[in-house]
């Protein structure tokens, strides 16, 4: 739509439609390293935020046949530290502690004896790659049951024998493919992979599925610097699927 | 046009409403896109009354506040989603298994924002809220302004993007201007949507396979919805060195136009 007009009202014109884009430059303030990281931080919660609204408590993420699953070598293992933090898998228990009715300590023939799910799911790593494994184990959720946990805190926090700590929305941690896991491929779970007792949350990301498991936590209060070991250094800390 | 034949079998047939020849529907629909633009337009000029008529300058009101605002919001969001999607892609540089790990591309660090994955996530998730915020408005603005009927590449524009881009690439001789956009540009611009659509629904898949797992099948299931993410990104890759080339080489005027709205001696007639 060509219009005529007069240099100075349309030079008017221009400058007052310039001015109205003026909060776009707004978000200049991300030029600015000290105050970016702060912005960014922001971000990241909001998006957890969002994913917590997301979640759906009773929706299955995908499950595979067995001829899906890749063959056990090509499984990876990922660790951040050593992948052989020398458990003794004889003296092994797991520590139950906070807000549970029987705290203490628990072996693995207890973990072993509750309902058995096997599943095939995808282990989704942050770094982008993805491979359908099988997985076996207790359902969390039977087992903060089996100890009396309240479920209705907020968090579970785990300790593992490597230092790496991780800790988990309630509402994941229920949700019913989330395990004790104790065996891949229908074997018990080898050194590398975090015998004898990992995580396994096909609704969350690898980083979350904590291995070696040595102390879980029920409790409603994250302190800053505990909430995960990548978290506390910039991860999101919902890191869910 | 209605032929001869037409013509003589309508003398004898009852009266009717003429029919509307469709070269006057486009030019119907036309004056309803103008109508509409001025509609959009929130300030139409004043003419100015002086005794001594001074001198006109031809403009035109070629960019709406809300498609400036999103092109510059989209603008600033699009770069940072690409160079921290680059660092992203620098932890798992591949589309294949993980075991063996088949290097696709070394992405150099100095190209990628975030320094470490973790730092680059963090901006993938803070700007994809304002890349996606900006789209949803965006779209909507298009869709209910009618707007849309000044970039939309139809299929009435397929004709005239060969003359265009061998004006461009092979120094062909240049097709008039009719409208805002030539029909390249139309393609472009157009191309661009698309791109933009499949980059955030592939970036949904992605951000929650679980929960949107019935989606992706659509991309032939999540292993390879990273890769038409990243294919998303390359057409915007494609579309940006053109787009700022052709910006430059238009000057200061057509530049300036999408921060003031205001074009000043647009090319073409109207």
């Amino acid at each position: 739509m060509i219009t005529r007009l007069e240099g100075k009202e349309l030079k008017r014109q221009s400058r007052r439609q310039l001015l109205k884009l003026a909060p776009v430059a707004a978000l200049g303030v991300f030029a600015f390293p000290k105050v970016s990281d702060r912005l960014v931080a922001a971000g990241v919660r909001f998006s957890d935020w969002a994913s917590g609204a997301l979640f759906r408590s009773q929706h299955l993420a995908p499950t595979f046949s067995n001829s899906e699953v890749v063959p056990f070598a090509k499984f990876p293992y990922n660790g951040y530290d050593v992948l052989d933090p020398e458990v003794d898998l004889e003296k092994w228990t797991l520590t139950v502690e906070g807000d549970v009715q029987h705290p203490g300590e628990y072996k693995l023939a207890q973990i072993q004896a509750l309902p058995k799910i096997i599943q095939n799911t995808r282990h989704i790593c942050v770094e982008g790659w993805d491979v359908v494994g099988s997985f076996g184990g207790a359902r969390v959720s039977d087992f903060l049951m089996l100890v009396g946990a309240n479920t209705g805190a907020r968090f579970l926090e785990v300790e593992c024998a490597d230092d790496y700590y991780e800790s988990i929305d309630m509402a994941s941690v229920l949700h019913p493919q989330s395990l004790l896991c104790y065996e891949m491929y229908r074997q018990p779970l080898d050194r590398g992979h975090g015998a004898p007792l990992r995580l396994q949350m096909p609704t969350k990301l690898g980083y979350k599925q904590a291995k070696y498991l040595d102390t879980i936590r029920v409790s409603n209060v994250l302190k800053p610097g505990e909430t995960g070991y990548w978290e506390d250094q910039g991860y999101s800390w919902f890191g869910g699927l | 046009m209605l032929n001869e034949e037409e013509h003589e079998e309508k003398k004898y047939a009852a009266p009717q409403p003429a029919p509307v020849p469709i070269a006057e529907a486009g030019a119907a629909e036309a004056t309803v896109a103008k109508l509409e633009m001025v509609a959009a337009d929130p300030e139409p000029p004043q003419p100015v009354a002086t005794a001594e008529e001074p001198a006109l300058v031809r403009a035109a009101y070629e960019h709406p506040l809300p498609i400036r605002i999103t092109h510059w919001v989209n603008a600033i969001s699009l770069f940072v989603m690409v160079t921290s999607g680059l660092r992203i892609f620098r932890a798992f540089p591949s589309f294949g298994a993980k075991i063996p790990e088949k290097v696709l591309l070394d992405i150099p660090k100095s190209l990628t924002l975030g320094g470490w994955l973790g730092g680059a996530l963090q901006w993938h998730f803070t700007f994809m809220w304002f890349f996606a915020a900006s789209g949803v408005f965006y779209l909507a603005y298009q869709m209910t302004s009618g707007h849309y009927r000044t970039m939309l590449f139809t299929l009435r524009d397929i004709p005239g993007v060969w003359p265009m881009a061998r004006h461009y690439f092979f120094f062909g001789p240049k097709p008039p201007a009719t409208g805002q956009y030539n029909p390249l540009q139309k393609l472009a611009y157009t191309s661009t949507i698309a791109f933009g659509v499949l980059s955030l629904l592939t970036g949904i898949i992605l951000f929650k396979p679980a929960q949107f797992s019935s989606l992706a099948f659509l991309f032939g299931g999540f292993h390879l919805t990273r890769l038409w993410h990243f294919a998303a990104m390359c057409g915007f890759l494609a579309f940006i060195p053109g787009h700022l080339i052709m910006v430059l080489l238009h000057g200061w005027s057509n530049f300036f136009s999408m921060l003031s709205g205001w074009k000043r001696e647009p090319e073409y007639q109207e």
